[in-house]
């Protein structure tokens, strides 16, 4: 009679979604914990992944790929293959221990969650000033890192590279996350309704501008992470995207890297664009 | 009509000589948001803003419907715009999206959408 490996657990959990991630390697389990300390949680995990950790010589430069066979999601990269059942909530992953592909996978199971429940996660900064939500996006060099350098000491800071939102009371809600970038800083493990989204670039002065829904929604589906070539679930983010759109004041943010532009945020009083 | 990529000649030529049908491809998911369609493959992530006359194509492009009929029935009859040009127009933006995979051409009738 043999006995099953002893497993280690913990639950990580992201934007309200608790997912238990399991390994039978003590180690990893600890690397785990450290990594996602500010998002350790004592709730029921709603999903379930297990690790099976592999030598390093598997690794290969595969880009990702995530596609769905029958129900189950197969997501596939250079450094890790995993599998995913959306009805049983309960998946594996096999990687090598380490913790970049680890974030890739958690980033990929909660883009496919939250595209189902009527949320994304978007390549922005977001921070919470005075009880409201902002997020920053743009291309890499675009200014998000330069936007959560020159924050204010009083904001919360939720991310410098992914921002989570998902629907909520009264609209959408922007939630801490733990990949960061470039700043190399967890965000804080807290929400808040969005106040607003900015595109932003860098020029000689802070201005705000208006951009047409159109055009809103074609800057958000570019910068919306997603990975899967789902027909159903496109045309859910598209929805989504839409719906975001006609709820959250979305405008150009041109600034000049010093903290005034902080004062250019918490005064804009805008509306949704009229559609 | 929005411009859409570069048509290959022989395409725009095949569509000029016989009878088109067109068809909205089911890799791709749209919607109207003020006044205008977005659509987007779900391959590739290529995303198209359609104008008033091209979303009237859009929406006409069932796969049974000849394209010049559509542009007849669609866009002549609703926009104020010279039948000649809104051929060619049509044909044009026809070609740009088919190269997308976002709309399929056939000469003879396609299944709907």
């Amino acid at each position: 009679m043999t006995a099953a490996a002893r497993k280690h657990c913990c639950v990580v959990e992201i934007g309200g979604i608790p997912v238990s991630l399991s390994t039978d390697s003590e180690s990893f389990r600890d690397v785990l914990c450290q990594r996602y300390s500010g998002f350790l949680s004592s709730s029921r995990a709603e999903y379930e992944l297990d690790f099976q950790l592999v030598e390093p010589g598997m690794v290969s430069d595969d880009d990702v790929r995530v596609r769905r066979e029958g129900h189950e999601w197969k997501i596939e990269r250079g450094d890790f293959h995993a599998q995913w059942d959306p009805y049983s909530g309960r998946g594996w992953v096999q990687q090598t221990p380490n913790p970049y592909s680890l974030d890739s996978v958690l980033r990929i199971l909660h883009s496919l969650i939250l595209a189902a429940r009527g949320g994304f996660l978007l390549h922005a900064a977001s921070a919470i000033c005075e009880g409201r939500g902002y997020l920053f996006s743009g291309i890499s060099g675009a200014g998000k890192t330069t936007m959560t350098r020159l924050a204010p000491s009083s904001i919360n800071l939720l991310t410098d590279e992914i921002s989570y939102v998902r629907p909520g009371a009264g609209g959408y809600w922007a939630c801490g996350t733990p990949f960061a970038g470039e700043l190399a800083k967890s965000g804080e493990n807290c929400t808040a309704p969005v106040s607003a989204l900015f595109f932003l670039e860098k020029g000689p002065e802070n201005r705000i501008d208006e951009i047409s829904p159109a055009e809103a929604v074609r800057r958000l589906m570019r910068n919306i992470l997603f990975f899967a070539d789902d027909r159903e679930l496109v045309g859910k983010l598209l929805a989504t995207a839409c719906d975001f759109v006609a709820t959250v004041p979305i405008r150009r943010l041109t600034f000049y890297p010093d903290a005034r532009v902080w004062d250019t945020v918490r005064s804009f009083e805008g509306e949704p664009a009229h559609v | 009509m929005p411009g859409c990529g570069t048509q290959s000649d022989p395409l725009r030529e095949s569509l000029r000589m016989s009878e088109t049908y067109i068809a909205r491809s089911s890799a791709i998911a749209a919607r109207m948001l003020a006044g205008e369609m977005m659509v987007m493959n779900s391959m590739d992530s290529t995303f198209f803003t359609l104008n008033e006359v091209a979303t009237a194509i859009w929406q006409a492009a069932d796969g049974r419907t000849p394209l010049r009929e559509i542009v007849r029935n669609s866009v002549c009859e609703q926009f104020d715009v010279d039948p000649e040009q809104a051929q060619t127009d049509a044909e044009q933006f026809v070609a740009g999206l088919s190269t997308h995979g976002i709309l399929l051409v056939a000469d003879h009738p396609l299944e709907a959408p």
